[in-house]
């Protein structure tokens, strides 16, 4: 396996640096304008879907309408679902050779790497460009095994048992009203299956990219590991920059089987022109394990909360979640782990950087109902401040039932003192590697705790984006 | 080499030095002894630059030159390097990291060259052997968790390590138990035997028993009051920094 310097593979600049603003490319179907039952109907019509999925998209619709707007949003009043376009496919066969794809597309996912990153790294890639996949591969060595991978879309065509069984279930619409919203409109994304003992090493990478402004992106990833399997998935996602601002509202729905394994690990880089909501689940089975890490980089606002059940005894579950909020934008974060098992084991890390004006808010939920006997969580939380007019908020949130659960919470807010800075200062080091270096030891223990390729893209990412700070002391 | 001049510092406001002059030769040990809040600190960050420390009037220069004009780390970089009186902790930076990057950005070589790190690390392995500390310490956050005695050390070792001409130590030996301070005294002599200005600021005479000074100053109320050699040392040690004024 060639897992060398991933590193080299990622551009020392930020989204709006390396893809500019969107290009324009032709749409070969838009649907846009306010959301009713005949929008959904279209969308359906369009994708050939069977009759249970209309009935799903449409009840999530109804749950959308009714339930309330999470008050606790800060900053999603500006989205107007009746201005945004709902679905757009592009005008774009799908293929599994780069070189079908048209020039100004493909030109966007070789700006970031992603065809390169997938020739030396990746054992399967799928790129969706706003609505749809447009590119799809896995290697061979993989299909032989009996793992599947492909687009959502014909996963609902080919095996509707399945996904009658799985697909929002393990994340219902009735959960809040961007999870109805995501159940009415989803489109894309990515299927895994993952057969029993079979162990996926290379990770298999779905990449998102939205290309235009006003437009709503609602990619779904199911991901299904069998008894004892294995599986590490990396998720990305990127844009370009745009003059007003684009929505996304995907959803990722796990499920991990008896003794199985599943890494899952997102990049998110949006620019700064995309409110990103996600809403991310997991289900352990017994012995079983989820690890999500989060780097939540760019992007206008981000809500993000991973969340594992921890249906089975003994399952575990680790949830490592960085953001940034670097000038005036929000990250609302925050991972819950629901422990129904016994002797269910979670760990959180969360630990946020806010600079330039940024906030970020934590908030974390750690559920122990009576039965889930000697049930352990520990939770860190740790925020670096690095001037005034930027904050961090952590709102944790314990439901502990269980006399025999065992649970622990941390949280230490930091600030760069301007003694840390003169000492390096005094030893010769300039103000830029000064920061650099307490950043970086802010972030040590998250760099431990990623996957060492994931941890060198992390850490190439943050120079770009620490380069050039401010006055800051 | 160093050279302060008539130096009035203020700090929020308040006049602290008060028109200090001082000089510091390569192979030299020199000795600022003084009661608290008499400057001693004050001269030492005012010679780094450090912000908040205005110079209203006088000079520092360094191998004939003014520094005045100079950020903290381009006085550090000429070859100036203070061990500070209370190391901050940094967490999360081992000394495996703050060390190479130091020496990388001193020698003006890349910083991004990694493999650099591991020469560096080794080439610099006897001189924590030589403060008493074993290669763990590298392994360690800086100043995270270390005792006053273990600050002490690694500020030494870096002292060694970085290789300044002329190094500034504010209470290195606080702290420290008797075999601590021994130590703190030879390898200050070592230094001035090769050649580095040694600039010895402290409190407490007792340093001075195991390390004979070139030169001591009393500083009070950020003037130098009396200048001379060891005897001055004796003198305060026997009747206090009091005598020193009215005597």
């Amino acid at each position: 396996m060639t897992m060398h310097k991933p590193d080299e593979l990622v551009r020392y600049r930020t989204p709006e640096e390396i893809l500019g603003y969107a290009k324009d490319f032709p749409a070969e179907v838009e649907i846009r304008g306010r959301l009713t039952e005949s929008t959904i109907r279209e969308i359906s019509k369009v994708k050939k879907e069977p009759e249970w999925m209309l009935r799903l998209r449409l009840k999530s619709l109804e749950l959308f309408n009714k339930l309330p707007m999470p008050n606790w949003l800060q900053g999603i009043e500006m989205l107007d679902l009746d201005t945004m376009s709902h679905y757009v496919k592009p005008d774009i066969e799908m293929s599994s050779s780069w070189d079908d794809i048209p020039k100004d597309i493909r030109e966007y996912y070789e700006k970031i790497g992603i065809p390169e990153l997938e020739a030396k790294v990746l054992h399967g890639l799928s790129a969706q460009y706003e609505s749809e996949t447009i590119y799809h591969k896995m290697k061979k060595s993989l299909e032989d095994k009996g793992v599947v991978m492909i687009p959502m879309e014909e996963a609902v065509q080919k095996y509707p048992d399945v996904m009658k069984r799985y697909f929002l279930r393990i994340f219902p619409p009735s959960d809040h009203k961007f999870a109805a919203l995501h159940g009415a409109l989803w489109s894309g994304g990515v299927f895994v299956y993952v057969p029993k003992g079979v162990r996926v090493e290379a990770p298999i990478e779905a990449f998102f990219l939205i290309g235009r402004e006003m437009e709503s992106q609602f990619e779904h990833t199911l991901l299904i590991a069998d008894e004892n399997s294995y599986i590490y998935f990396i998720e990305g996602c990127t844009a370009p920059m745009f003059k007003t601002f684009s929505f996304h509202d995907g959803m990722v729905e796990l499920y991990a089987h008896k003794g199985a394994h599943i890494r899952f690990t997102t990049f998110q880089n949006w620019s700064k022109h995309v409110i990103n909501f996600n809403n991310k689940r997991a289900i352990a089975e017994e012995n079983a394990r989820v690890d999500w890490v989060e780097g939540s980089i760019g992007s206008m606002l981000t809500y993000v909360y991973p969340s594992t059940v921890l249906r089975g005894r003994n399952s575990s579950s680790r949830s490592v979640v960085f953001t940034l909020a670097k000038g005036p934008y929000i990250k609302d974060s925050g991972s819950k782990m629901i422990h129904i098992g016994e002797n269910t084991k979670s760990r959180i890390v969360n630990k946020t950087i806010s600079m330039d004006g940024g906030i970020n808010i934590y908030r974390g939920v750690i559920r122990i109902p009576y039965g889930a006997k000697n049930a352990t969580s520990n939770v860190e939380c740790e925020s670096l401040i690095l001037d005034d007019k930027s904050f961090a908020y952590t709102y944790p949130h314990n439901q502990i039932e269980e006399p025999t659960a065992s649970v622990s919470h941390e949280a230490t807010t930091l600030r760069l003192t301007e003694d840390q800075i003169f000492y390096l200062l005094s030893r010769g080091l300039d103000e830029d590697d000064a920061k650099n270096l307490l950043i970086m030891g802010f972030l040590d223990e998250l760099f431990i705790e990623v996957p060492f390729e994931v941890a060198n893209i992390l850490k190439k990412v943050l120079e770009i984006e620490f380069e050039k700070l401010g006055g800051v002391g | 080499m160093l050279e302060v001049k008539n130096l009035h510092v203020t700090v929020e406001d308040k006049e602290i030095l008060k028109g200090v002059d001082l000089k510091v030769d390569l192979g030299n040990l020199v000795v600022v002894m003084g009661p608290n809040a008499g400057g001693k600190s004050t001269l030492a960050y005012s010679v780094m630059g450090r912000e908040g420390y205005e110079v209203t009037e006088g000079d520092i220069l360094f191998n004939g030159e003014s520094i005045l004009e100079l950020d903290t780390d381009e006085r550090a970089r000429l070859g100036l390097f203070l061990a500070v009186q209370e190391p901050p902790p940094l967490p999360g930076v081992k000394g495996s990291l703050l060390v190479p990057a130091v020496i990388k950005r001193r020698r003006n070589l890349p910083m991004d060259n990694k493999l650099m790190d591991i020469k560096i690390l080794r080439e610099v392995r006897p001189k924590l052997d030589s403060v008493g500390l074993d290669s763990s310490y590298m392994g360690r956050e800086v100043n995270v968790g270390f005792s006053g005695g273990e600050k002490k050390r690694f500020e030494l070792f870096q002292a060694l390590a970085y290789d300044p001409k002329v190094v500034i130590l504010d209470e290195p030996d606080s702290g420290l138990d008797v075999d601590g301070v021994k130590l703190v005294a030879r390898l200050l002599d070592e230094m001035r035997k090769n050649g580095k200005g040694v600039l010895l600021i402290t409190h407490n005479p007792r340093l001075l028993h195991f390390v004979e000074p070139d030169e001591v100053n009393v500083l009070i109320d950020g003037k130098i009051v009396r200048r001379g050699g060891m005897e001055v040392a004796e003198f305060v040690e026997k009747y206090g920094y009091e005598k020193v004024v009215s005597g």
